[in-house]
């Protein structure tokens, strides 16, 4: 996320309805304004689903955004992020060429971030990893001289913190 | 707005237990929601929907020509009548047809269902013949659409449709229906409530807000109303007349507010704007406090924005909170219905110190009125608007086109009461006027109603002529003819270096043009004409009249502030 100008994170719930992806979706594009990451899942009730979007946009247009995605009909609720103490999480897969050489030194970097080998092959490692969007691109970063063939990200998902409601 | 259920309907048919088709299921719906009016072409996929409408005694359909003019007269319908307004087309290029329309409904927040034929369900992703992705296209152009899977679902699907269109922030809502699916037998509900979790609109407005609004509007030295379309859909005319009324807050309308107010009340200032009166562009750009109701500030209206009403303090109401700080932060924002909003607000507020202010606005009303001159031997064109106001007394239903004429129409034509003036606004769509028209002709038969067109604009759409002529509508049409694309032609005059690009016409004969279609034809080519041809036309009866006047192609629409600029740049004469 660190070529992002501004990043606004808004979490959205809609109703599980065929299209309504395509509409929020539809809704940010026609504004010209780039979406960075966008995650999808059910809720803890099946017939909602949440999205979290991180879109690149000045932050005195966020809100305007979460009022456009409002008008919607399948949003239940769309919640501008920015001022509010949130935890952020992502999740990356990410496969890097090994040696016997580097296995090691690669695996250390990986403790340090507390991410995980998932899958190992005499010339590739694939690691995951789990944290906010900057840890996650300082690992990406590390382990670029290594090689990285390629990489999965979830993009970000967001819950407001304490008791209150995203 | 209220769903239409009309008490002198025949009551329903008894029809739980029995089978029924899905275009009939259709039909039965749109009985249910009191539609008597609906526009539309038929086509292969809407062809069941057809079969059904042939039962139906008590829904009139109406045979376009082309699909865009169902969807501008449903508009006109809707805008004359404060009832939905319905369309429908069949697949592919009939529901393509309709999306002006659409977008002009979406823009101008207008009430209206579009039923549209889809290709059946087994087909559907497959490029089939006349299939296109009618949901997919329309998303951002309806307030909501859906694609119905199975008969059954036509009922919900139906009412969710009228309620949606209607209610909140009016807007257009399409109903798109496999062949198949209306050809589904089902046993269809027609009590079940839609459920629109997402979907609340305020409509009272905060009671804090409305005080403080109320305060600052009491001690404002130089308060204005800058009062829109939102007026007319709440029907909120009564409420801002008794605001003006009590207060003498002085009132300017947008073009789609037009009808509000009377435009004769000595507190209205008329139209504001980048064509609006030298008068209401000065007074709200020296205001202190602006209460903005049912508008949208829109870039016609405001120009630079960061010029716009430097000095002022802004209280926006609106049912649609997304257009409260869109484009002006509000100091004041009120979320709710016009109407009551206001209700709430007019006898909290105390009649303002403002006679230094009058004064100055009744100083610039008078410095700078709308005029113009009649050029030797050229018709004028705002001489043919400012007579067709006098000629109807502001109490005609008026559909404009899209340009000058439209322009000048505002100007001139003094709507005396809501509903009346009927402009594709948002969208500025050309060959929107006559077929806006149309639709409000069938909404109010009983009332005068005239189309003003440009000769560019009515070429968009004058085939619909015939429908005219085949249902022996009083419809006089007044074509503005200056041989150009007048609006266009000005800008290029004015921008362009007079580079007149594209915007000189070659004209048919109008006249013989409506006599071809079986309507009245007048051509007008001397000023001394014009007036016993109006006369003529708005007396005609039983048939449409074309009037043709040829205008003077050199006169230009002012005042004008350019496009991005501010009312300091404001051109006042030629």
């Amino acid at each position: 996320m660190t070529d992002l100008q501004h990043a606004a994170t808004i979490s959205v719930l809609v109703q599980n309805a065929p299209g309504v992806l395509v509409r929020v979706a539809g809704l940010i594009r026609r504004r010209g304004v780039n979406i960075h990451s966008l995650s999808v899942g059910p809720t803890e009730d099946p017939s909602i689903s949440r999205m979290t979007i991180v879109v690149d946009t000045a932050p005195e247009r966020t809100e305007q955004f979460a009022k456009q995605l409002r008008k919607l009909v399948e949003v239940l609720r769309a919640t501008s992020l920015d001022s509010t103490p949130a935890v952020d999480r992502e999740l990356a897969l990410i496969k890097v060429n090994v040696t016997p050489g580097t296995r090691l030194e690669i695996m250390e970097i990986a403790n340090v971030f507390r991410a995980s080998v998932v899958d190992l092959t005499d010339k590739t490692m694939t690691l995951e990893v789990t944290g906010r969007g900057e840890k996650v691109d300082a690992f990406v970063t590390l382990l670029t001289k290594y090689g990285i063939r390629e990489m999965a990200r979830t993009g970000q998902v967001t819950l407001v913190r304490g008791s209150q409601n995203t | 707005m209220a769903r239409q259920i009309t008490a002198s309907k025949p009551p329903a048919p008894a029809v739980r237990s029995r089978q029924m088709n899905g275009a009939q299921t259709l039909v039965e719906s749109l009985r249910r929601e009191g539609v008597e009016v609906l526009f539309g072409h038929p086509g292969g996929a809407s062809l069941p929907i057809y079969d059904a409408l042939y039962d139906a005694q008590d829904i009139h359909h109406i045979l376009v020509r082309h699909e865009q003019v169902a969807a501008h007269a449903a508009v006109g319908y809707a805008r004359a009548s404060g009832r939905v307004g319905v369309c429908t087309a069949t697949s592919g290029p009939g529901a393509t047809n309709l999306i002006t329309g659409l977008t002009d409904a979406m823009m101008d927040s207008v009430p209206v269902v579009a039923i549209t034929g889809q290709v059946p369900r087994p087909v559907i992703g497959n490029d089939a013949f006349q299939e296109a992705d009618v949901t997919g296209i329309t998303m951002p152009i309806t307030k909501y659409n859906t694609l119905v899977m199975r008969a059954v679902d036509i009922p919900n699907a139906v009412r969710a449709a009228f309620h949606l269109a209607g209610t909140g922030r009016p807007g257009p809502v399409l109903v798109d229906i496999p062949r198949d699916v209306s050809q589904e037998l089902c046993e269809p509900d027609f009590d079940e409530e839609p459920a629109l979790p997402g979907y609340r609109p305020v409509l009272d407005g905060n009671p804090s807000q409305i005080a403080e609004a109320a305060e600052a509007l009491s001690a404002a030295e130089r308060p204005i109303v800058y009062a829109g379309g939102g007026i007319l859909s709440s029907g909120a005319t009564p409420e801002l007349t008794a605001l003006a009324d009590r207060t003498g807050i002085p009132v300017a309308l947008t073009l789609m507010g037009k009808g509000a107010m009377d435009e004769t009340h000595p507190r209205c200032l008329g139209m504001l704007g980048m064509h609006g009166s030298a008068f209401a562009n000065w007074a709200i750009n020296r205001a202190d406090v602006i209460l903005a109701v049912g508008v949208r500030f829109d870039d016609r209206v405001t120009g630079r924005l960061k010029d716009f009403a430097p000095h002022a303090r802004f209280i926006h109401i609106d049912i649609d909170p997304a257009e409260i700080g869109k484009n002006k932060p509000a100091h004041i924002p009120i979320v709710g219905d016009a109407k009551r909003v206001l209700a709430a607000l007019v006898p909290l507020v105390r009649a303002p110190k403002i006679e230094a202010w009058w004064k100055q606005i009744e100083e610039w009303r008078e410095k700078y009125p709308f005029r113009y001159r009649q050029r030797d031997g050229r018709i004028s064109h705002q001489y043919v608007c400012d007579l067709l106001n006098r000629l109807t007394g502001g109490q005609a239903i008026v559909a404009t086109d899209v340009g000058q004429h439209q322009m000048w129409m505002a100007q001139w034509y003094k709507c005396r009461e809501p509903r009346t003036f009927i402009s594709s606004g948002g969208l500025g769509a050309m060959g929107f006027g006559f077929p806006a028209a149309l639709g409000a002709k069938f909404a109010r038969p009983d009332k005068q109603v005239l189309a003003l067109v440009g000769d560019g604009g009515f070429q968009m759409t004058m085939q619909d002529l015939i429908t005219a002529v085949e249902h022996r509508l009083s419809l006089p049409i007044f074509i503005l003819n200056n041989g150009a694309l007048g609006m266009v032609r000005q800008w290029q005059s004015f921008f362009y270096r007079g580079r007149f690009s594209s915007s000189i016409l070659r004209n048919p004969d109008f006249a013989k043009l409506g006599d071809a279609y079986g309507a009245r034809g007048i051509r007008v080519e001397r000023p001394e004409e014009v007036e016993g041809a109006l006369r003529t036309a708005l007396a005609t009866e039983g048939v449409p009249c074309v009037v043709d006047i040829l205008c003077d192609p050199e006169e230009n629409c002012l005042p004008m502030i350019p496009s991005g600029q501010s009312v300091a740049e404001m051109i006042l004469d030629d």
